[in-house]
């Protein structure tokens, strides 16, 4: 303690001569910050206000180092030592670790602040429910791969189920249709278009690959022509079909290829021919789109089953 | 007031940079802090005995700083860093405690 106080003590007067304006190269930035002597009273250690007027007021009580300071009359900041600069450096030092240990500590508290084992434990947890969710996650994609394929199988089927009704309504007459086709108007001559003409007709189409067919009179009346239609002749050259009767002029409605159709209609001694010779006409009609809208009733079978 | 001053100002300067701690100085750093801290209070409780001595307080602020990383560097070093590092903060602790116990009974007489 004493070699201390004789160290300051040589100090201290070294700062009131003009040769040292400067303390310690190291730090020299504080001191031009800090000239007010109030602020350096309580941090310059030697300072002491009271010490320098107790020595004074009591002589030589306790302290023996102190008068021998105090008697030089040095501005205050002058005293500020390199011990004192020092200090203030490792203060603010101090405050800025402080700070930046405490902003790390709040920033993010939750795992860096967190003990070793508990972390071994925090990761231990975690993957125990990582492997938990692996299984999971690959329970659910079966199963939906499973409903997927299940789902496409029925959706197949039931498209070939759609396609194939589409087929059987179409050709059992209860659904309308719509394609590619001809109209064939009968307009008869001398003598009325009988039954067999317009079977000779539809047998005719049938061949040539009709696909749907219908005829209508001159009343407007349609009816669906399928496999089991029956023609006869009626009254004052009407047509009875399937139990409907019908006026001419009878015009057939039928969807299929329209060339093969034509021809199979024009062929020498054909329908065209054999309604000509009856002294009446046949005109043939080609349609890009020719609607066949009337439908058939199903009769409900009552006898044949279906085998399988 | 002047320490004070310091103080505030590498405590604004702390919180205004916001620098990130290397990973190699993060254990050390809270045990470094704590050391000074009871190099401070130790300042403190001298001072009110007038007894304070600059270079002193330079030497013991350092010097505690490094022997406690010193010591937590160790215990990393021999694999008890936790236990060590939670040794040296009861002794700084109980130390600053005393310190402060000191300073209490000064300004307050108590």
């Amino acid at each position: 303690m004493s070699d201390e106080h004789t160290q300051t003590g040589t100090g201290w007067p070294q700062p009131a001569e003009p040769a040292r304006p400067d303390g310690p190269a190291g730090e020299p930035d504080p001191r031009p910050e800090a000239p007010d002597p109030d602020e350096l009273s309580p941090l310059s250690p030697q300072g002491h206000p009271s010490e320098e007027e107790e020595p004074s007021a009591a002589p030589d009580g306790s302290v023996s180092a102190e008068p021998a300071e105090a008697a030089a009359v040095v501005p205050p900041w002058r005293r500020l030592s390199s011990a004192a600069v020092m200090i203030v450096v490792l203060l603010g030092l101090l405050g800025f670790t402080l700070a930046v240990q405490l902003k790390m500590t709040t920033t993010d508290s939750s795992l860096a602040a967190a003990r070793q084992e508990d972390l071994v434990r925090i990761l231990y947890d975690l993957e125990a429910r990582e492997i938990r969710l692996r299984q999971d996650i690959a329970a659910l994609e079966e199963s939906q791969r499973q409903l997927r394929s299940g789902e496409q199988g029925r959706q197949a089927a039931l498209e070939e189920a759609t396609r194939r009704a589409d087929e059987l309504g179409i050709l059992a007459g209860t659904l309308p249709a719509r394609g590619p086709g001809l109209t064939v108007r009968f307009q008869a001559g001398a003598k009325p278009i009988s039954a067999v003409r317009v079977l000779d007709a539809v047998q005719e189409l049938r061949g040539a690959g009709a696909e749907a067919m219908q005829i209508s009179g001159g009343d407007r009346a349609t009816v669906r022509i399928v496999a089991s239609t029956y023609f006869l002749n009626g009254e004052g050259g009407s047509l009875i079909v399937d139990g409907r009767p019908l006026t001419g002029p009878f015009t057939i409605t039928v969807l299929g290829d329209p060339a093969t159709m034509r021809t199979a209609l024009n062929i020498p001694g054909g329908v065209v021919a054999s309604v000509a010779g009856d002294g009446g006409n046949v005109i043939v009609e080609e349609r890009e789109v020719a609607e066949v809208s009337a439908l058939h009733d199903p009769r409900p079978l009552e006898h044949a089953r279906p085998v399988s | 007031m002047i320490a004070v001053l310091a103080l505030l100002a590498g405590v604004l300067l702390g919180l205004w940079l916001d620098p990130t701690v290397p990973a190699a100085l993060q254990p050390y750093l809270p045990i470094a802090v704590v050391a000074a801290l009871d190099a401070v209070f130790g300042g403190v409780r001298a001072k009110l005995d007038r007894i304070f001595d600059d270079k002193q307080f330079v030497v013991s602020f350092i010097s505690n700083v490094l022997v406690a990383a010193l010591i937590v560097y160790l215990g990393d070093q021999l694999g008890v860093g936790g236990q060590l590092s939670t040794g040296v903060v009861v002794v700084l602790g109980v130390r600053i405690f005393g310190n402060v116990a000191a300073i209490r009974r000064h300004l307050f007489r108590a």
